[in-house]
Formats: structure tokens, C-alpha cells, sequence
């Protein structure tokens, strides 16, 4: 039940927030803050209450679940649960939901209602991708997420708008279509063996398919999923969503949307087709490594500084696509770890520019310089994420691209030497922000204030969040431990054609830890 | 004729009474509210019949007619629109002022033929069914003369219709002389998969050519663009929901009958008319900038889509269709209404410069429009994305990977020009902004009740279709059980 009311708080919040604009004109700001304020007590709740539980053996890896009758004709269910990986990711949503409600504070001055809706309304939509496990379900609200935030970008971006929420909507939707037709046939195909039509994922998990249709099949979800990744042929969209999105749409796009497609791979591509996956393995390194470098390249190259930082997106999650497909422990913990830290520390530099952008309306990184002096607090802020962005030890980035890289070096050692150079890469990109924006020339006497209290109380947060990160990672370790577990058991179960239901896999942990080792 | 036979023709009764009586009416003292309030009542006591007519189904009328649930299903979207429509119509008409009244029997007589279509299964009554709708349409669509364009839609309509009904006569005739059979039934058993000899084949082509051109498929599609443009909205509300639909139930009702999916050649035919109305349907939209031609070319794509479930050929098919048609039908009469609540005298609001902030000045009726057109598009929370969903699942049964890949790209062409309207309504108003006076003008109470009802009935199928899809299985599937039955 508690499912439903993460959603439906937003939801609901969305609306009154719509509403409540003819009332007063900061009326909705308050019903968002609140509505994403409890949405995050409520995770923050739920996670430290599971803390000390996750590695307690024969204990489910689902947490909670609900499961309705929706369209019982065709085999659809309102099915929703949660294990470790969902509650990490919720805990993300909620985390990064209430700050983009805080940092649009003074930001967005016209049609304030409509706004928070908006914003509301995507998180209930990546709230419900993080955790609907009926495949039919899941698109529902995979295409929920997509509508409010091409209003998002159309209405209250930068110049370019228009073209970029066109942009950003066709590429989604015609992935997501293709994800559909998937769906679909993975649907039909296990209709036919079984007779049993449904999208239950725990039914569909089995599904006896030949290796050539699954390859088709597979492509449609990769399709989808690495779009929103991106990996780097289907990049295409993402700078210029980022770039002409308001700050919270940029918060939101870099923090969660993109997570929902490394939530795909971890939770459908793998699992449903973990031998293909598995022979696909190659490729999508190489995919990674170039979405590293390339983007890592591209960063450099950009005198827009939210472009830059929107290309720093592609790089890093080059490397969530290497360690998803090495499929190891430590690999698969170094993605989770990855899909987090960046979501907190590109988030941050989104934030940054924004505030950048709101005091001097310029995003060009030319006409900045010297501004250390001015704004010491952004300053250190930005010197901060920047270092986090590169991976300096003590912070989570590190954490999490040390574990991509020793995952992957057990499996392929080339790929793994080529993305240690990306780190390389970041450093000279992330040190060029810094550089041109807060040192160098003072090419204007800069007249502008610093961070005022409630940006900081927002940086503080997220500082604290990234810090801590680095220094502990082992709990959100330990909560995305039991999935991963699974994932892993998966791949070995398939390998030695063990056939058994999910319920099972959990309670042999213990032993198929061995055969891994 | 017995008892039971009256009973059961009951709707076409009652609204061929109706025309009758509006036209006595009007003989005696001439009052638009009081016909257009005679006509509402017909079509909702018409449609309330059709509940107890369920009693007596399936009834055969031999040798033309037979009133079976799938029958119903189709009346009842026939008059639930054509009810809709009146009720815009009324609004619509009330700022002219020449005779208005004759209006009502033109929809009443279409709204009959349109049914008629829906129960036939003899050419006999096929054809004079179509005729009935398609007399009625000519002068409905230049109903008001006062306008070129109108009278231009009007004539062309004429003449392209006129031919495409001697298309379709002289592809009956064919078949007649070849199967020496006009019942659908007796033509399913003589055929029962035997293989169809050249004259047969071109009558069946004939008809095909006659169907298409009223279902607005390319390459039978040149009229669309400027009909829909040049007619008085509401009529084109008519054509896009009213026409089509008792078209398409005939289409399905004698395909499904003679098995088609047995002759290949037909099967292609049918292929390639799908294909080619999904991709010119969706690329010529993008080229228009009124809203009323894009609704035109983006109905030569719907229709296309519809013909990918019907193409499916399997036991999905006939609901998938019947569920999409009758999505489209509340997502389409829901877009001509805004199209035609926003108009004003002598000129509509059609074109996307009109819409440009709309959203601004009048959220609600532009939260509405927005609605209407991620349905076309298919995106959840609306009708049209359940539609969309059965169409592909369908074709996904049966394997049609062509036609259902073909389907979702076009779908994303589509996307292109839904959103143009989306971005124009969404987009910052400007000072210099043309006056348009239909914009600004107060939506009446019939338009209110039009809007509220479709956009219930759109969010509602989208989110809750369970209920929707029993009853579409209840009373649509029977028709291929039935047919498939009668062959073996």
C-alpha cells in the first residue's frame, strides 16, 4: 500500500498545486515542497528501517509489494514492489525531487501551478518506473515521465526550446515504442508456450525463447534504454534537453531520467535475456568506453557551461553501461554506486549553472572568469562537484568508478585500460570549469551576490550526501546487495540450466556465492 | 413482418419517424431549438432502444438485413455520435441565419444510412444504405453556402462519391454474375476458400476501390484534405466518426464473412492500401498548417492503423478494430468539437495560428485539445493509447511484423505534427495577435456537455478499460465466431 501512496502523494500533490495558483502565488510552491517532502521522509523512513535487514539470509528480496487486477483480459496487473536497487533509486527520486522544488524557488516566476505539476507529476511517473514490475505497467509509466517533462522543457526553457523538447520527446517516444513492441512479443511468445497470458515480470522472467528472437526482442528494450542512457550513437538529445531545460528540468533529466534507463538494463535486459546479454557483452563495453571518451571529448570542447556539464553525463554513464554488462559483484555495486553519485554531483553542477545563469543570464563560459572573489561560496561549491566529477578519493564518484573499473578488468582488460583514460579525460574537463569560470582573468568587476541561505541549505545537502558517500558506502551497498545477488545468481542458474523461481533464488545465496568465486 | 421484426428494427424506426416529423414541423412554423431538440430525442430514445433489442438478438431479416450484437455495437456509436454532433451543430448553426431547420433531416437521414450499413448483409441494402448516407452528406457538407470553399468541398465530395458509388455497383455486379449470390452469407458458403475466379477477383477489386475511397485510405484519399477543411466542422465531425464508422462496419462484417484472410491477393491489396495510408497519411500532415487538414491527413493514417488490426486475422481483430474505432471516434469528435466551439461567424478557427497561447486564455478548453491529441498520438492515460496497444498486441499475434513496425514509426512521424498543435496552444501569446472572434466567445452549455462527456469518456477508457473491453468482446467477437461457424 505504501507503493500506491508514493505515487499517489505526488500525484495528487500535482494537482492541487495546479489548482491552488488562483489562491495564492507561492501556494503551489508550498503544496510541492510539502507533497515531495513527505514522498522523502517516507523512502528515508522505509530505507532505515531495512537497513540492518538487507543481508539477513531467506529473507526476500522484495520489501513490499501490491498487486491489482487492472485489465485482467489482457493479463495486466497494477503490480508494484520493491527491493534494494528500487529503494535506492526511490530514495534518489525523492532526494532530488524536493531540491528541484527548492532550487526553482525564485527561478520560475510565470504560471507557478502548471509548473509544479509538471515537476510532480515526472517524479510520481519515475517513482512508478522504479518500481512496477508488470511489464505493461512499467510502460505506462515509462511514457507517464515523458509527457510533463516535454511541457517542462517547452514551456519554461531557454531560448531553444521548442526544438529541444521535439528533440527530446521523439527520441524517447520512438524508443519507447520499439520497447513496447518488445513487451509485446515477449507477451505473446510466453502466451503461446504457456498458454498463461501476462506481463507479470516474475512469469515472463522464464520465458523459453530462441536465441535469435530474443536477440530482436532484446534489441527493443536495449533500444529504449540506452537511448535514455544514452550511449553515444543515440546521444543525440541529451545536450540539448539539458541545456534548454529550467534547472530543475536539468536536475531531473541528469539525476533520474537517466537512471531509469540503467534501472532497465539492471531490472529487464538482463534478467529477461541474461544469454544474450551475456553475448552482447563485447559490444556494449566498447559502446561504454566510447560513450567515456567521446563524451568526455565533446565536454571539453563546449564554451556553454550547462552543455558542458551535460556532456559529462554521457561520460559517465559510459561507465554505467561497462559495469552492467561485466555482470559481477563488484562491477554491478560500482554501477548502482554510479548511478547515484552522478545523479547527486551532475545534479549539483546543474544547480550551479543555474544559479550562474540566474545572476548573470549568461551560460557562455567566456564571458566568466575571476569570479572566485565575488562568490567564494559558489566557488567552493563548484571546485567541490567538480572534484567529485573527476573522482577524487573521499567522495562517492570515486567509490563508484573504482568498482566499474576493477569489475571490469576481470573481463576484459582492454576496454578496462581504455575507460581508466576517461578518468584522465575528466580531470581535464572538470578542472576546466573550475579554471575559466572561478579563476583566471577577472574579466569584469563582478556585481553579484553569492549563495543566499536556501541555495546553500540545498548545496549543503547534497555536499553532506556526496561526502558521506565517499566515506560509507557499505549501506547503500548492503541495500542494493540482495538484487544484485540475484542478478548474478541469474546468470549462473541460466548457465548450468537450473531451473527455479525467483522465490528460491533468494534463499540460496550462500552457495551460489561460491560458484561466482 | 412479424412483431419481432419491427421490434428489432426499432432504432431505424424511430429515426426515420423523426425525419419525418422535423420535416412536418418545419412546415408548420419554422424553430431551430425545437427541431434540433426533436432530433437529440430521437437519437437518445434510438440509442436507449438499442438496450432492448439485445433480447432478440441475433435476429435475421431475410434476405437483407441481420440484427446481431456486433449490429448494435456499431448503432450504438452511430447515434452516440451522431447525438454529439447534433448537439455541436446546434451551437454551431445558431448565428446564421437562413433555414437551418433542414439540417436535422439531412443528419437524421445520414445517421439511418450509416445504421443501415451496420446491419446489412446483402449488396441490395448495402448499396442503398450508402446512397442514403452519401446523398445526405452532399448537401450537408455545403450546408452553408455562404462560403466558396464550402460549396467547393461540397461539389467535390459530389462528383468523387458519385463515382466511387459506380465503382462499388459495378464491383457488386461482378461478383453477382460470378458467384450468382447478393447475400453475404450465401457468397461466405460458396466461397468457403475456394479459389476466386478473375471476375469475382476484379469485383472484389472494384469493391475495394468503392470502400476505400469512403473510408478516405490512400491512394482514394484526394477528397479528405479539402472536405474536411471546406465543410462546417460539426459535418466534418459527421464524416470523420458517423461515415466512416458504419463504412468500416460493413468492411468488416463482409471481409470477415468471406474469410479473406484465405486470398492472398486481397490480403496484399489490403497490405499495401494499409501501408501507404499510415506513411502518406502521417508525412503529408506535417505539411499543413490547418488544423482541420491535418485532422484530415491524420484520419487517412487512423485509418490505416485500423487496417493493420483488421489485417491481423485473428481472433484479436475484430475487437482490436471495433476498440480503436470507437476510441478514435470519441478522441476525433472531441477535436472537431473544440475546432467548432471556437469558431466564429462567417470564418473558423482553424488555422494553427489561432491556437498560438491558446492555453493561456483558455486553459481548460486547451487542456481538453491537448488531451484529444496525445490520444491521436497514443499516449497513455487516453483512450487512443489503449487502442494503439490492442492494434499492435493483434499484430504482434498473428506475426504481421511489417505492418505493425511500419505502424510505430509512422506513429512517431505522427507525434511531429500532434505536438505542433500542442507547442502552438503552449506557446507564449503575442500583442499582435489576429482577433479572432470565436476565440474569445463563452462556450455554451450543449458545448460544455459535448467536451465533459468525450473527455471523461477518453480518460476513462484509458485508465479503466476493463470495462470497455468486456463489452466490446461481449458484443463483437460473436461476429467471427459466427462467420467462421457457418463455413465449416
Amino acid at each position: 500500500m505504501i507503493l500506491i501512496w508514493l505515487i499517489a502523494i505526488l500525484m495528487i500533490g500535482g494537482i492541487l498545486a495546479w489548482i491552488s495558483q488562483s489562491w495564492h502565488k507561492n501556494a503551489p510552491r508550498w503544496i510541492a515542497l510539502i507533497a515531495a517532502g513527505v514522498d522523502f521522509v517516507l523512502v528515508a523512513v522505509i530505507w532505515l528501517q531495512n537497513l540492518s535487514k538487507v543481508d539477513l539470509t531467506g529473507q526476500s528480496q522484495w520489501l513490499f509489494e501490491v498487486n491489482y487486477q487492472w485489465i485482467p483480459q489482457w493479463g495486466i496487473s497494477f503490480f508494484l514492489a520493491m527491493d534494494g536497487l528500487s529503494l535506492l533509486m526511490a530514495l534518489l527520486t525523492t532526494f532530488l525531487g524536493l531540491l528541484s522544488v527548492v532550487v526553482s524557488w525564485t527561478e520560475i516566476k510565470e504560471r507557478v501551478g502548471f509548473f509544479h505539476f509538471n515537476l510532480l507529476w515526472i517524479l510520481a511517473g519515475i517513482m512508478g518506473v522504479f518500481t512496477a514490475l508488470d511489464l505493461f505497467l512499467f510502460y505506462f509509466f515509462w511514457e507517464v515521465m515523458l509527457v510533463p517533462m516535454y511541457f517542462l522543457i517547452g514551456i519554461w526553457g531557454h531560448e531553444n526550446r521548442i526544438y529541444a523538447a521535439y528533440k527530446f520527446f521523439i527520441f524517447t517516444q520512438a524508443s519507447g515504442l520499439l520497447m513496447l513492441l518488445s513487451i509485446l512479443g515477449l507477451y505473446v511468445i510466453h502466451g503461446q508456450n504457456t498458454g498463461n497470458y501476462t506481463f507479470n515480470y516474475f512469469h515472463l522472467l522464464g520465458t523459453d525463447i530462441s536465441l535469435f528472437t530474443a536477440a530482436w526482442l532484446m534489441l527493443g528494450f536495449l533500444i529504449a534504454f540506452i537511448v535514455k542512457l544514452p550511449a553515444v550513437p543515440f546521444h543525440n538529445w541529451l545536450p540539448d534537453a539539458h541545456t534548454e531545460a529550467p534547472t530543475a528540468g536539468s536536475v531531473i533529466l541528469a539525476g533520474l531520467l537517466l537512471k531509469t534507463g540503467a534501472y532497465g538494463l539492471l531490472r529487464f535486459v538482463i534478467p529477461l535475456f541474461p544469454d544474450i546479454s551475456e553475448l552482447f557483452t563485447p559490444a556494449a563495453m566498447m559502446l561504454g568506453v566510447l560513450g567515456i571518451l567521446y563524451g568526455a571529448k565533446l565536454a571539453y570542447a563546449q564554451i556553454d557551461l550547462k552543455r558542458l556539464v551535460a556532456y559529462t553525463s554521457v561520460s559517465h554513464m559510459g561507465f554505467v553501461i561497462l559495469a552492467v554488462f561485466s555482470l559481477n559483484e563488484l562491477a554491478l555495486q560500482g554501477a548502482v554506486m554510479q548511478m547515484i553519485c552522478h545523479g547527486i554531483s551532475t545534479g549539483a553542477l546543474f544547480i550551479l549553472v543555474g544559479a550562474m545563469h540566474e545572476r548573470i543570464h549568461t551560460r557562455n563560459i567566456e564571458d566568466m572568469g575571476g569570479m572566485w572573489e565575488t562568490v567564494p561560496r559558489m566557488g567552493g561549491v563548484g571546485m567541490l562537484f567538480a572534484m567529485a566529477s573527476l573522482g577524487l578519493p573521499g567522495l562517492g564518484n570515486f567509490v563508484a568508478e573504482f568498482l566499474i573499473l576493477v569489475g571490469a578488468y576481470q573481463v576484459s582488460i582492454f576496454w578496462t585500460v581504455l575507460a581508466t583514460v576517461g578518468l584522465i579525460a575528466a580531470t581535464v574537463y572538470s578542472l576546466r570549469i573550475v579554471q575559466r569560470v572561478f579563476h583566471g582573468e577577472k574579466i569584469k568587476d563582478w556585481k553579484i551576490p553569492d549563495f543566499n541561505v536556501r541555495e546553500m541549505v540545498v548545496m549543503g545537502s547534497m555536499i553532506a550526501v556526496i561526502v558521506w558517500l565517499g566515506l560509507f558506502p557499505q549501506s547503500v551497498l548492503n541495500t542494493a546487495k540482495h538484487t544484485l545477488n540475484s542478478l548474478q545468481q541469474r546468470k549462473v542458474i541460466e548457465q548450468t540450466a537450473w531451473q527455479t523461481d525467483s522465490q528460491t533464488l533468494n534463499q540460496n545465496t550462500s552457495e551460489n556465492k561460491t560458484i561466482i568465486k | 413482418m412479424t412483431a419481432t421484426d419491427f421490434f428489432s428494427l426499432m432504432p431505424l424506426i424511430i429515426i426515420a419517424t423523426a425525419a419525418v416529423i422535423v420535416m412536418i414541423l418545419i412546415a408548420v412554423k419554422r424553430n431551430h431549438s425545437v427541431v434540433a431538440g426533436v432530433s437529440l430525442a430521437a437519437f437518445a430514445l434510438a440509442f436507449l432502444s438499442l438496450f432492448r433489442i439485445t433480447a432478440v438478438t441475433p435476429h435475421t431479416l431475410p434476405p437483407l438485413l441481420i440484427i446481431d450484437n456486433y449490429a448494435l455495437f456499431y448503432m450504438g456509436l452511430i447515434f452516440a455520435a451522431s447525438f454529439a454532433v447534433t448537439l455541436l451543430s446546434y451551437n454551431y448553426l445558431k448565428s446564421y441565419n437562413f433555414n437551418l431547420e433542414e439540417y436535422y433531416i439531412l443528419l437524421l437521414l445520414a445517421a439511418l444510412g450509416a445504421s443501415t450499413l451496420a446491419i446489412s448483409q446483402h449488396f441490395v441494402s448495402i448499396f442503398l444504405g450508402l446512397e442514403i448516407l452519401s446523398v445526405s452528406l452532399y448537401a450537408l457538407i455545403a450546408y452553408v453556402r455562404t462560403w466558396e470553399r464550402n460549396l467547393e468541398a461540397g461539389l467535390k465530395y459530389l462528383i468523387l462519391a458519385a463515382q466511387s458509388s459506380a465503382f462499388l455497383l459495378f464491383g457488386m455486379a461482378l461478383v453477382y454474375a460470378s458467384l450468382g449470390s447478393m447475400n453475404i452469407n450465401d457468397m461466405a458458403q460458396l466461397l468457403s476458400g475456394a479459389n476466386l475466379g478473375p471476375l469475382a477477383l476484379i469485383g472484389f477489386a472494384l469493391m475495394i476501390v468503392g470502400i476505400g475511397f469512403k473510408l478516405a485510405v490512400v491512394p482514394f484519399h484526394l477528397w479528405t484534405p479539402d472536405v474536411y477543411h471546406g465543410a462546417p466542422a460539426p459535418v466534418t465531425a459527421f464524416i470523420a466518426t458517423v461515415s466512416k464508422g458504419g463504412v468500416f462496419a460493413l468492411l468488416l462484417r463482409f471481409f470477415v464473412a468471406i474469410d479473406i484472410y484465405n486470398y492472398e491477393s486481397l490480403v496484399i491489396a489490403f497490405s499495401v492500401i494499409a501501408i501507404a495510408s499510415m506513411i502518406f497519411g502521417n508525412v503529408l500532415a506535417l505539411l499543413q498548417n490547418n488544423v482541420k487538414r491535418i485532422l484530415a491527413y491524420s484520419s487517412i493514417a487512423h485509418l490505416g492503423y485500423l487496417l493493420v488490426a483488421f489485417l491481423s486475422g485473428n481472433n484479436l481483430s475484430v475487437d482490436a478494430a471495433t476498440l480503436y474505432l470507437t476510441a478514435y471516434a470519441i478522441t476525433i469528435m472531441g477535436a472537431f468539437s473544440i475546432v467548432s466551439l471556437l469558431s466564429g461567424k462567417e470564418q473558423e478557427s482553424d488555422k494553427l495560428e489561432d491556437y498560438r497561447g491558446l492555453f493561456w486564455r483558455r486553459p481548460v478548453l486547451s487542456a481538453v485539445f491537448t488531451a484529444m491529441m496525445f490520444s491521436l498520438a497514443g499516449i497513455p492515460l487516453t483512450a487512443g493509447f489503449i487502442g494503439k496497444y490492442f492494434i499492435l498486441s493483434a499484430g504482434v499475434h498473428s506475426a504481421k511484423w511489417l505492418l505493425v513496425i511500419v505502424l510505430v514509426l509512422t506513429s512517431v512521424i505522427g507525434l511531429f505534427y500532434y505536438l505542433r498543435i500542442v507547442v502552438a496552444m503552449y506557446s507564449a501569446p503575442t500583442d499582435d495577435m489576429p482577433s479572432q472572434p470565436g476565440i474569445s466567445r463563452s462556450v455554451s452549455f450543449s458545448g460544455v456537455l459535448v467536451l465533459a462527456g468525450l473527455t471523461i469518456l477518453l480518460v476513462w477508457f484509458g485508465v479503466f478499460p476493463q470495462g470497455f473491453i468486456s463489452l466490446i468482446q461481449n458484443m463483437v467477437s460473436s461476429l467471427q465466431d459466427v462467420y467462421l461457424s457457418m463455413i465449416v
